[in-house]
């Protein structure tokens, strides 16, 4: 399995980054040659192999529904790229940029 | 060597509380020290941002008292979050970010009496094992400018080997902190998964990432580590697990100690310089008591392609973050998506593209079996070999942390190849297991790091072998 | 083919707002209206290095209403992170359970409707996860304005098995759902603040076939009324589309209420790709099994168990018992009630009559209603011994109630008393007016004695207006009765 062009530019989309021309080539030959060293792993047989928990400690850390938040050092506003009146201001979303349809 | 850096840190604090030290002193010695090796002398270039004023505010206001790093100088990593100094993580997304708040680790150092010198360079995100991906240029390897520091904790780790603090904090994902350390001719401690806080760690791959101790001998690594370690409620990752200060493990007897050789870390094609140096480590263990045993951990091989499905993968999920709606970096385009692409196209370099790329196509439709659940299969059966050996007697194993010295400036531009650097440091990270570096000896006047790994919260026995080793080879390591 | 050859196949996916007074990963606030962002901390606000800690409290209730569903919980659960970007979405992903989720396998009994009633809808399953932000589009020009204080606040979503076969099917499975939820006090179940959303999956097939159809999803939805006429407008829809010999595309449906009209989302279905994996900041969510069965045995009775009880020990007849079992506190004031006065049947007739009337025209519900059920149990009980008249018995509850608004607590036999309402059943008061009611209307009383013996109620009447409505009305009629037999 490897990546061509327009693969590679379908990713980007997902991920959000705009990729010019030379930049896509030469990013999809370095990603294209990393996943051949990935190939590796597909010889492995791993039939009866559970997969590692992603979190390797084994107790399942609950919080009790009573405490404080962590307070900001820094006002929102101070941080915020855009805000006004309380709210982050991003660009107005798009006709074609409609909410995710699956979520909740 | 002239900085406080000369001093263990553990003296250094109990000089000042005695009153036989003067704080302030220290930390200016500490800040002069950066600016020798700074912008108008060696330009190191390994800390990114750093306030003397600050500094010597925080060390004037120090609550009276013994205190573990009582006035001790301090070098933190900047991907950890810092009230008063920024947090770029050596990228320009976050270019000017300073947090509001402060990472679980930070305060710990405070509350011990730390002072933070100043912010470290790293590659971008961590992602990187030179610190030539930084978007505020490369750190130089004070042992030689022309090569790099390794990384991606190279400003922490070359801070220390410059005598600018005695102890930085690094992190870790697949070698950060052993790998530089061993580089710069320090020490480099890697604890366990879940030993320390992540909570103000930037996430870079956070089933791996553990914040880590840079210390000048193997007693600061130590101290530096008990301050820090402990659970964390912040953190559902952290352990419960009992701190101790294994500055006590210093001559404790090694005579029954099991230490064994995995055969896969010292395979054909590594410098017989190196391989002889990591036996002449052994050798002193041997001559103090313990049994050297040939080992294998048979998966090794597959440990980096692992990895670098599991580490981009998680990449890409945390750097999703990075939008330019909340904080950071934000670059104007023409309605909502163009601003997420414009602003994260400009604001990551290369490499965290390649790797959010790499990710983000491990993790899509049709593939997350194939590499993501694949990967994580492997990684287990990484963990399990340790596990085999260890329950075999086996109470830690001895490797070189790296398969070369530092390596010049823009001397691999391959990105496998790059990769091929961690290749017998991500098996801990892969597995949770804690791992040290410590100085083993010079290869044409560049430094070698012997790795100690060992079983899951168990430090204690690694800082028993490495300061063994520290005992034993003690300057001749430097030389 | 004609409509009615066509079958309505429905799935729904309820989420449902956990009361917790915290978020679901950080301690925040969960408010209802709070000033935009107030309640945000850098773990809400996605800031670099943050980390989720689960609420335990958001667990509890999730397996409490998991248990009262007859789900399956699993000792071992995963969160997953879920990708999309949004703006209204910090981290660039949700924390969600996915392929681990918390609870699977349960149902909804619908019964208490006749035509339904019996019929049980499969829930598919019960998983944890986090709501988003709110995005305001209308508020300036040019810009979407973002709210996180709803970041990170804590959901069930409960997906029902594709079980239900009309539009008033899916609404009694919601308003049973609702009024489960309710017994569990696991949420504030409120459809206006969001604190409870549906979204609907909805296919046609050739009545009597096995196989489902292309569905679509029908979002948007905000009441169960909404949601009824939703389903019927893109059943017909559906229809109209494969009887015109097109194909059902898989898409989203968005109802829009106001006009009654159902059009395409415009965002297509199948352009995103979420990326699932097991989120590596938190650790299995692992359930000790002993304490899965304490939370079970401390369910509390739950409503479909409480109509049968109802029906089978208080002899209460269906409809009765199912109106009382709407609202968990209407029930226990009901059995309250009951039990102090001792006849179930009059006590639910003065629940669901005058108790209910006096709560319509009152601010306050059960909760705050001035007269406890021990008091009305006293009005009761004056009826039953004869003392009051049903009519007096009713001028006494509303005496009582406003006393009791103002701190008083007099009882009913006293209020009764001191009212003038007590029954009189003295044989020569009663004569004297019955006396005067047929000295005032000799024609009518004629015609009465004559025959027309319905006319037996005007005199009865007359007697207690007379009596201010203290007249015992049995005694009256049978007075009047005599009377009219052996003028």
């Amino acid at each position: 399995m490897t990546i061509d062009e327009a693969g590679l530019r379908r990713v980007a989309a997902l991920a959000r980054l705009r990729l010019a021309g030379d930049r896509l080539h030469a990013l999809s030959s370095q990603v294209g040659s990393i996943l051949e060293h990935m190939a590796a792993l597909q010889a492995v047989d791993t039939a009866n192999v559970p997969p590692m928990s992603a979190a390797p400690t084994a107790a399942s850390a609950l919080r009790a529904d009573d405490g404080e938040p962590l307070p900001l050092a820094i006002p929102r506003d101070r941080f915020a790229p855009a805000w006004r009146d309380g709210f982050f201001l991003v660009p107005r979303v798009a006709s074609h940029e409609g909410e995710p349809t699956g979520d909740a | 060597m002239t900085g406080p850096a000369a001093v263990a840190a553990r003296e250094l604090a109990r000089a000042h509380a005695a009153g036989e030290r003067d704080v302030i002193h220290t930390v200016r010695t500490a800040f002069d020290r950066a600016d020798e090796v700074g912008p108008g002398g060696e330009n190191l270039n390994c800390l990114l941002s750093s306030d003397r004023e600050a500094a010597l505010t925080a060390a004037e206001a120090l609550p009276a008292g013994a205190l573990a790093l009582r006035g001790v100088p301090v070098v933190v990593k900047d991907n950890i979050a810092t009230l008063d100094l920024p947090t770029t993580c050596a990228s320009r997304v976050l270019e000017h970010y300073v947090s509001p708040y402060e990472a679980t680790v930070v305060r710990r150092l405070r509350d011990a009496g730390a002072i933070i010198v100043g912010k470290s360079n790293l590659d971008e995100f961590a992602m990187g094992s030179s610190t030539e991906h930084s978007a505020f240029g490369p750190t130089r390897n004070p042992v030689d400018r022309s090569r790099v520091p390794g990384g991606s904790s190279g400003g922490s780790a070359a801070a220390v080997a410059a005598g600018i603090a005695p102890i930085a904090l690094g992190s870790e994902t697949g070698g950060s902190v052993r790998q530089p350390a061993a580089f710069c001719g320090v020490v480099g401690v890697k604890p366990t998964y879940g030993r320390v806080s992540r909570f103000g760690l930037v996430a870079f791959a956070s089933s791996l990432d553990q914040v880590g101790v840079f210390g000048r001998t193997v007693d600061d690594a130590a101290l530096g580590l008990a301050v820090i370690a402990g659970h964390d409620p912040r953190d559902a990752t952290s352990a419960a697990e009992p701190v101790r200060d294994h500055g006590g493990e210093r001559g404790a007897p090694l005579r029954g100690l099991v230490v064994g050789r995995p055969r896969e870390y010292f395979a054909d094609s590594l410098d017989p310089r190196i391989v002889a140096l990591c036996d002449r480590a052994a050798e002193t263990l041997r001559a103090a008591g313990a049994e050297i045993r040939d080992v294998s951990l048979p998966h090794t091989a597959l440990a980096i392609p692992a990895y670098y499905v599991i580490a981009p993968a998680e990449c890409s999920s945390n750097l999703a973050r990075f939008d330019g709606a909340r904080y950071g970096l934000r670059v104007e385009g023409d309605g909502l998506s163009a601003m997420y692409e414009a602003t994260r196209s400009r604001g990551f370099g290369d490499e965290v593209i390649r790797r959010v790329l790499l990710g983000t196509w491990v993790l899509s439709a049709g593939y997350y079996d194939a590499y993501y659940r694949k990967a994580m299969q492997v990684r287990a059966l990484i963990a399990d070999d340790f596990d085999r050996v260890f329950a075999h007697g086996v109470d830690c194993l001895l490797t070189p942390t790296a398969p070369t010295p530092a390596f010049p400036l823009g001397a691999i531009a391959d990105p496998y190849e790059m990769y091929l650097s961690d290749v017998f440091t991500v098996t801990a990270n892969l597995a949770g297991l804690p791992g040290i570096s410590v100085p083993a000896g010079r290869v044409d006047g560049l430094p070698i790091g012997a790795q100690l790994l060992g079983r899951r919260f168990d430090e204690a026995t690694l800082f028993r072998a490495a300061f063994a080793i520290e005992a034993a080879l003690g300057e001749e390591a430097h030389r | 083919m004609t409509a009615g050859a066509w079958e309505m196949v429905v799935g729904l996916e309820v989420h449902v707002q956990l009361r917790t007074r915290t978020k679901t990963f950080c301690d925040c606030a969960v408010a209802f209206a709070a000033p935009p962002n107030s309640n945000t901390c850098p773990v809400c606000l996605a800031l670099p290095g943050a980390l989720p800690v689960l609420n335990g409290r958001a667990v509890e209730l999730a397996v409490r209403a998991a248990l009262a569903l007859g789900c399956t919980v699993h000792e071992d659960s995963r969160f997953a992170r879920k990708h999309y970007f949004y703006p209204d979405l910090p981290k660039g992903y949700q924390i969600s359970q996915y392929d681990r989720p918390l609870a699977t396998g349960g149902e909804v009994g619908i019964g208490g409707d006749d035509a339904l009633a019996g019929k049980r809808i499969g829930v598919t399953r019960l998983h944890m996860e986090e709501d988003a932000g709110k995005s305001v589009h209308d508020r300036f020009p040019m810009a979407t304005a973002i709210d996180l204080n709803r970041a990170g606040v804590p959901l069930i979503e409960i997906v029902s098995e594709p079980d239900l076969r009309s539009a008033r099917e899916a609404g009694a499975y919601l308003r049973a759902l609702r009024r489960l939820l309710d017994y569990l006090d696991v949420s504030d179940l409120n459809m206006e603040e969001g604190s409870l959303r549906v979204d609907a999956n909805i296919s046609i097939r050739e009545a009597g076939s096995e196989s489902f159809g292309t569905r679509t999803e029908v979002k948007n939805l905000n009441s169960f009324s909404g949601v009824e006429r939703a389903l019927d407008a893109e059943y017909a829809r559906q229809v109209a589309v494969v009887s015109s010999g097109g194909s059902i595309e898989q898409q989203t449906m968005l109802w829009d209420e106001s006009r009654g009209e159902i059009r395409p989302a415009r965002a297509k279905e199948g352009s995103h790709d979420y990326r699932y994996f097991p989120d590596p900041d938190l650790p299995p969510l692992r359930l000790d099994p002993a304490w899965i069965t304490a939370m079970r045995d401390a369910l509390p009775e739950l409503p479909d168990a409480r109509r049968l009880r109802f029906e089978r020990d208080l002899a209460l007849d269906p409809v009765d018992a199912d109106a009382l079992v709407a609202d968990p506190m209407i029930a226990d004031y009901f059995e309250s009630l009951a039990r102090n006065h001792g006849d179930a049947k009059t006590a639910a007739n003065w629940v669901m009559g005058e108790v209910r009337a006096a709560l319509k025209s009152s601010d306050g519900g059960i909760a705050t209603f001035p007269v406890p059920p021990e008091a009305l149990a006293g009005v009761l009980d004056l009826v039953r011994d004869g003392t009051v008249s049903t009519t007096a018995a009713k001028r006494v509850f509303a005496v009582m109630r406003e006393e009791r608004m103002s701190g008083s607590s007099t009882g009913a036999r006293e209020i009764a008393e001191r009212e003038g309402l007590t029954q009189v059943g003295d044989a020569d008061q009663l004569e004297q007016w019955v006396d005067d009611a047929i000295a005032a209307d000799p024609d009518t009383w004629a015609r009465l004695v004559a025959g027309e013996r319905k006319l037996l109620g005007v005199f009865v009447g007359s007697v207690m207006q007379r009596s201010g409505s203290r007249a015992d009305p049995r005694k009256v009629s049978q007075l009047l009765s005599a009377r009219a037999a052996a003028p």
